[in-house]
């Protein structure tokens, strides 16, 4: 896989996530998650922030997200736009 | 014929009789300094420190306060504080409400100064620290009327409340706006605080604003009041409300309240002579916009306008299409101006306002009231007061009675805030009865209580979107997925009462 550098995109808008990725010297993927639902939405915070790492290839990576209480399909636009610009592959043009 | 000398025989069988004493002229000398001076040296008046001391209050007694000048309030803060420097210890602060701005008593209470709460709400760090377990004993939640019936019957005995006030003569006669040509503040209507001026044992007025007497038209009389102190400031007015009428500008909230108005319209009780109430929420104060329109149109005008009055209660009043106003609190500066120079926008008391006790309470008469929810679920239970993370966020308000009271309840809530839904299985604390709540509206549809059915049928005949509220919970569920439950642990943080004195839920600490 490519070298990721650091890379973020998303607002701390109410309703959004902030989402920065940054390159792991460890395997796997480790999310550091700040959120406003962590109760009762934080697991599935971090597996749609996975999922989408994964379905783009990325298995090394640290993410730091500060969530708003965005949905899933902000999750994961905004990890998506990360990691575009965190690879430099631009999975929209590609 | 006969004089005094001859009846006095008489005067003394009569006295004996009636068990009292016979007159006699001590002749005690006449004030003779003119009165403007004389009043002046009314005993009433003095420092706080003294008429602390004067009231009487002991460790373990309750002391309220009102909170008409919401997050400008300066009185709390600063009576705690000098109470805390007296070294009083294990009060019950019994306030009609809490604020942001309280968040120095967080260090009272855990010096112990405070042991007790009763209030309507609780917000920012105060709340967030109590939700997390800070106090021993449970804070006691009552919604407006309930607090004036729990004053009059005695279930909140107040030992010495401290009232701030706009405007006070040294008698103690008191307004929530003053007349002097600069005045220092103005919060309107002292509808929250006039229960504890008639039952406190002990009253002191807190001015900013010391006037010659009379006072008048005075909102509490001089009859209830034992001190008055003279201080800088009471509050910041300016944090109550700006006043300025700001329409949203958020579609979800034009949409919604576009729908709350075709509900009211639509509704059956949307007839001359009306009666209605708005919460102060972006979507409530637009749908007024709307019904005006309709009131423009059909020619209809409205007997009142009932609770925490706005700029925009007070625009269709002097338009003409609002014949009174009822006001419990004024939401605004505007309001509050309102109130002190209308004679038709009345002020009136926590209990004349919503007692469930007071067969006359304005609530009784009421058609229509919109309110807003944090949360809403499939039994129609409103939650205002906790929120979806477990933590202590709001205020009961005057929310379950004027639900309980009205001819027709309307809740307005978006279904999602964020990722918050507000259409759940069951609300995380339940403030007001579903039995009470008679139509929901949602951006995704509006849903009409089964105890309705002839609501559902109007509405449905307006072409107006209803949906089943399982539907809409369903709704919300498949846009944020299922939300893990909330970390409670064992203690009980609050208690909920019912507006009748009955104990309807409890809170319980947040772990995390």
């Amino acid at each position: 896989m490519t070298d990721l550098k650091d890379a973020l995109a998303g607002t701390l808008e109410s309703g959004d996530i902030l989402v920065q990725i940054s390159p792991a010297t460890e395997p796997g993927v480790q999310i550091d998650l700040q959120s406003t639902v962590a109760f009762q939405f934080g697991d599935q915070i971090k597996r749609v922030i996975s999922e989408t790492l994964n379905e783009l290839g990325i298995d090394r990576a640290i993410v730091r997200a500060t969530d708003k209480g965005a949905l899933d399909c902000t999750i994961r636009a905004r990890v998506t736009a990360a990691a575009v610009r965190a690879s430099g592959k631009d999975v929209w043009k590609d | 014929m006969s004089n005094i000398k001859e009846r006095m025989q008489d005067i003394k069988v009569a006295a004996q009789k009636m068990g009292k004493a016979v007159y006699e002229d001590r002749q005690s000398p006449k004030h003779i300094t003119p009165r403007q001076e004389y009043q002046k040296e009314c005993s009433k008046v003095t420092t706080l420190e003294e008429a602390i001391l004067k009231s009487g209050l002991r460790d373990g007694m309750t002391i309220s306060f009102h909170h008409h000048f919401r997050g400008g309030d300066k009185v709390v803060n600063m009576v705690v504080e000098k109470l805390a420097a007296m070294g009083f210890k294990n009060l019950h602060l019994a306030s009609s409400s809490l604020q942001d701005v309280h968040t120095p008593l967080i260090e009272h209470i855990r010096n112990g100064v405070i042991t007790k709460i009763s209030t309507s709400g609780l917000r920012g760090d105060l709340a967030n620290e109590i939700s997390h377990g800070l106090m021993e004993e449970p804070v006691i939640f009552r919604s407006h009327g309930g607090r004036g019936s729990a004053i009059a019957t005695g279930d909140l005995h107040i030992d010495v409340a401290f009232l701030a006030a706009s405007s006070c003569d040294p008698l103690g006669n008191a307004c929530g706006y003053s007349r002097s040509e600069e005045p220092k503040s103005i919060c309107g209507s002292l509808g929250y605080a006039l229960p504890d001026a008639q039952y406190a044992d002990k009253v002191v007025i807190i001015t900013d604003d010391l006037v010659p007497y009379p006072n008048t038209p005075n909102s509490i009389s001089e009859r209830n009041v034992d001190f008055v102190v003279e201080v800088p400031s009471v509050g910041d007015s300016s944090k109550i409300a700006s006043g300025a009428i700001r329409d949203t500008k958020n579609p979800r909230d034009i949409l919604l309240a576009k729908q709350a108005a075709k509900v009211i319209i639509n509704s059956g009780y949307f007839r001359n002579g009306f009666s209605i109430q708005t919460g102060s929420g972006g979507a409530s104060l637009a749908a007024v916009k709307y019904i005006r329109e309709e009131m423009l149109a059909q020619n209809i005008k409205a007997s009142f306008a009932l609770g925490g009055i706005t700029a925009h209660m007070v625009k269709l009043h002097e338009e003409g299409l609002i014949e009174r106003l009822i006001d419990v609190q004024s939401f605004d500066k505007v309001a509050a101006e309102s109130l002190k120079n209308n004679p038709m926008h009345k002020e009136v008391s926590a209990n004349e306002y919503a007692s469930a006790d007071e067969p006359g309470s304005a609530t009784h008469y009421l058609d229509i009231v919109i309110l807003s929810a944090l949360e809403v679920d499939e039994n129609f239970n409103v939650n205002v007061l906790v929120g979806s993370d477990g933590i202590i966020r709001g205020a009961i308000g005057g929310h379950p009675d004027t639900a309980a009271d009205s001819a027709l309840s309307i809740i307005v809530c978006p279904l999602l805030r964020g990722r918050i839904p507000c259409v759940v299985e069951n609300v995380t604390t339940l403030i007001t009865p579903g039995s009470t709540v008679d139509v929901v509206v949602t951006e995704y549809g509006i849903a009409v209580n089964p105890r309705r059915p002839e609501i559902a049928e109007r509405l449905q005949k307006a072409g107006l979107n209803i949906v089943d509220i399982h539907a809409l919970k369903n709704k919300a569920e498949s846009i944020i997925g299922h939300a893990a439950p909330l970390p409670f642990g064992n203690k009980v943080v609050g208690v909920v009462m019912n507006r009748d004195g009955s104990v309807m839920d409890v809170i319980k600490n947040i772990e995390a």
